[in-house]
């Protein structure tokens, strides 16, 4: 079964530990500046957005590369970059209309969210569940459940 | 690891900014933070040199497990001679700077000397530039921050800056950092501005690495599960530490009107419930919970102002959010001025974080300055027509902006209450210790905290000890010395590991520190070692005063604490008995009677040298 990140801004609290545990499992240094997944914090922190890479089914970035450096795990069905092949053209970060493929001066590739294999860590990180790994075909599951019990306003 | 093993030195008068070595001795004997920045501010600079002078040197100090997966891992000291107290001045910030200044690459910023003109830092890891702030000085934090990022084109810069309440010398200006954290106490933020120094602007993108990964993390995430498990961490993840307002209220212990009583009438009106009540307009005060760098607590508060407001209902620049009301600033600007209104107590509070000041001090100043009108020693004449009663909420808003902008009466609050206080003639108004204003508990109803109070290295102040438990028991001052000074000991180690004290208050004991230091710092790091170094620490601190030109003397409390009892609450009729407590905390702490450390003390902590 395919698992994707879902995102529950409202739950982010803006603490950073998914930052961190990104560039620790990708470059083992606690480093937010390597990290995949940023936090953008909006009105003085009141807004809080986790954000990074959705795994596009039809990626912009695996269509642009010149060089085939970017697959599909079909697994996990993240979209991966092969750091043996990417030229670092920079080209698949203008393709990719999110922003969330970006260049990695120290190396000379660049780097993305490939959802570690499987077992995402700043899910694992996260204290409040803003970032969750569930069902891919279900992320809105959670909200339709809650939009159910609602009600909205008729009686009980 | 866990330290960088870097520290920027910036000499102000010359211009030049060069990275040294850390001193890896002085690391290992005083860990980071608050203990490794007491020891270079004693090493640096002259304790007797004037706050406000060149020679006074300001350090922004990290800890070695800042900016690591650790839970709260967000924050720094800010050290210098304090212009409020003439004391040892450290004081704690969270937010995100701290955790940045680390990813560049350092443990510690020294600032020596003055500029000639008004300057910035701008720090991008090796990068290090002094810049002109003309176009900032005389501008708010708030405007600071964003003029420098636009500027530097970079967003993901982290900014602790001053006011021009910092800029002008107002005695209890401090430094704001994310727009909404301070390091609030002492007047940090005047000394900053003597330097002529408006920011420090930083980016890093080295990281922070530790000496044993897989050890570490283990030890992380312990501690997360610990705090994710406590019943106390979700008290203040959901009320934030204003949830002590209701508790202190109880018991009688809440500082009301420069202290002449001990419970508020309007508790009721500025508490958490009040913060998510929704008023007939639609209007709620709280709006979301917020952390610091690493932390997985999320104590901080989000909050906005009633549009309709007195206060804001002409200013739309003021209807955004940003910080909303703590334990602290509830107290200073709730019952010690007597007002009950959430909506001033909150844009105070804004106005505390745009223009850089210590919330508590101002509070408990205009406090005074309340009581000075109320008396009839100071008049509408002196307040620029202003009416100064206990409880006048439009008082309290428009003073905090005169202060902010040193504007009027605000020029005389900026004083802070002892040196206003002895300027109309009746010192004995001020509630402060060493000069600095009290926290939000009285030290009748509480008695170990009078103590900590009497004998916190940075004057009055709630943070420096832990005897809650203990006071809330047994309301005598019996048996209180020893807590006081074993908390004292443990919290300063605390404060220079990097993490954050709440994390004590939420479910870790101190093993939780010792597990994770020891696996992220080189040597051994057993729990006496830590211990004995939190003690070493408070004792430089103590060094530090006394060659600042402090004595036992100061160790006291102001005459309304030692002889009024207090009217109400559990603790009718008492005062403070620091008179029985204070020698046996001097015994215990292996000091004379007169509140030195003695030789054998000195030479057991291996501060001989300094005797």
């Amino acid at each position: 079964m395919q698992k994707a990140l879902l995102i529950d801004p409202d739950k982010c609290t803006s603490c950073l530990q998914c930052e961190m545990a990104c560039s620790f499992e990708h470059e083992g240094v606690f480093n937010p500046a390597k990290s995949r997944i940023k936090i953008f914090e909006f009105e003085h922190g009141r807004r809080s957005i986790p954000y990074t890479c959705t795994q596009c089914a039809d990626a912009w970035c695996l269509q642009a590369c010149p060089v085939t450096a970017i697959t599909r795990n079909r697994e996990t069905g993240a979209v991966e970059v092969n750091d043996n092949i990417c030229v670092g053209c920079k080209v698949c970060t203008i393709a990719c209309p999110f922003g969330t493929i970006n260049y990695n001066q120290d190396t000379g590739k660049v780097i993305k969210c490939d959802l570690c294999g499987g077992d995402p860590q700043c899910a694992a990180a996260c204290p409040t569940d803003a970032i969750t790994y569930v069902n891919a075909d279900w992320t809105g599951y959670a909200r339709m459940q809650a939009s159910a019990e609602s009600g909205h306003g008729r009686p009980a | 690891m866990g330290w960088q093993r870097k520290v920027l030195r910036v000499d102000l008068t010359s211009g030049t900014a060069k990275s040294e070595p850390l001193n890896m001795d002085w690391a290992f004997d005083y860990l980071g933070e608050r203990g490794l920045g007491t020891k270079y501010l004693m090493e640096n600079m002259d304790p007797k040199a004037d706050p406000l002078g060149p020679d006074n040197v300001l350090i922004f100090a990290t800890g070695p497990l800042t900016g690591t997966m650790a839970s709260t891992s967000g924050r720094y000291a800010v050290l210098c001679k304090g212009p409020l107290t003439g004391a040892i001045a450290c004081s704690n910030s969270g937010g995100k700077f701290g955790a940045e200044l680390k990813f560049a690459g350092y443990d510690l910023l020294l600032v020596h000397g003055r500029a000639p003109k008004p300057v910035y830092l701008h720090i991008v890891d090796d990068t290090v530039e002094i810049l002109p702030a003309e176009e900032i000085w005389g501008t708010s934090v708030w405007n600071t921050e964003e003029w420098i990022k636009a500027h530097h084109e970079n967003p993901l810069l982290k900014v602790a800056a001053i006011g021009e309440a910092g800029e002008r010398g107002v005695r209890f200006a401090c430094i704001v950092n994310d727009l909404h954290r301070a390091a609030g106490r002492s007047g940090v933020g005047a000394v900053m501005g003597s330097k002529n120094l408006k920011a420090v602007a930083c980016h890093g993108t080295v990281g922070v690495r530790v000496d044993d990964p897989a050890r570490f993390m283990a030890a992380a995430r312990r501690g997360h599960e610990l705090l994710a498990k406590s019943q106390s961490r979700q008290e203040l993840t959901e009320y934030g530490t204003n949830a002590m307002i209701d508790l202190m209220q109880q018991f009688g212990g809440l500082p009301t009107r420069n202290f002449q009583e001990v419970q508020f009438e309007g508790t009721s009106k500025i508490d958490p419930a009040a913060m998510v009540a929704v008023k007939p307009n639609g209007h709620r005060n709280l709006l979301a919970n917020k952390a610091c760098f690493g932390c997985t607590i999320a104590c901080g508060r989000i909050a906005h102002i009633d549009h309709e407001h007195f206060t804001v209902v002409n200013r739309k620049e003021y209807w955004h959010a940003s910080g909303g009301i703590e334990y602290e600033t509830a107290y200073a600007f709730g019952p010690v001025v007597g007002v009950d209104d959430l909506d001033a107590l909150t844009f105070a509070g804004f106005l505390m974080n745009e223009h850089g000041m210590d919330p508590i001090s101002f509070g408990a100043t205009l406090a005074a300055a309340m009581e000075l009108y109320e008396r009839g020693i100071i008049t509408k004449k002196d307040t620029d027509g202003i009416e100064l009663k206990f409880g006048n909420a439009e008082a309290l808003t428009v003073m905090a902006e005169k202060t902010g902008k040193y504007e009027g009466f605000g020029q005389v609050l900026g004083l802070g209450s002892k040196l206003m206080c002895e300027k109309y003639g009746h010192p004995e108004y001020s509630m402060t210790v060493k000069g600095q204003e009290f926290a939000g508990y009285d030290s009748r109803a509480l008695q170990g905290m009078g103590l900590g109070y009497a004998t916190s290295n940075r004057g009055a102040c709630h943070l420096k000890h832990a005897v809650f438990a203990e006071d809330m028991e047994d309301q005598t001052g019996a048996g209180k010395a020893k807590p006081c000074k074993d908390s004292q000991d443990r919290i300063a180690m605390i404060d220079s590991t990097g993490l954050c004290l709440f994390t004590g208050e939420a479910g870790w004991g101190v093993e939780a520190f010792q597990e994770q230091i020891d696996a992220a710092c080189e040597g051994d790091w057993p729990l006496e070692r830590l211990l004995e170094t939190g003690e070493r620490i408070w004792n430089l601190e103590r060094l530090f005063n006394l060659k600042a030109g402090l004595t036992a003397a100061d160790d006291t409390l102001p005459k309304r604490l030692l002889e009024d009892p207090a009217p109400s609450g559990t603790a009718k009729g008492k005062v403070s008995e620091l008179a029985k407590m204070l020698p046996e905390y001097y015994a215990y702490r292996g000091w004379t009677p007169k509140g030195v450390p003695t030789k054998e003390t000195l030479a057991r902590l291996g501060l001989g040298a300094n005797a």
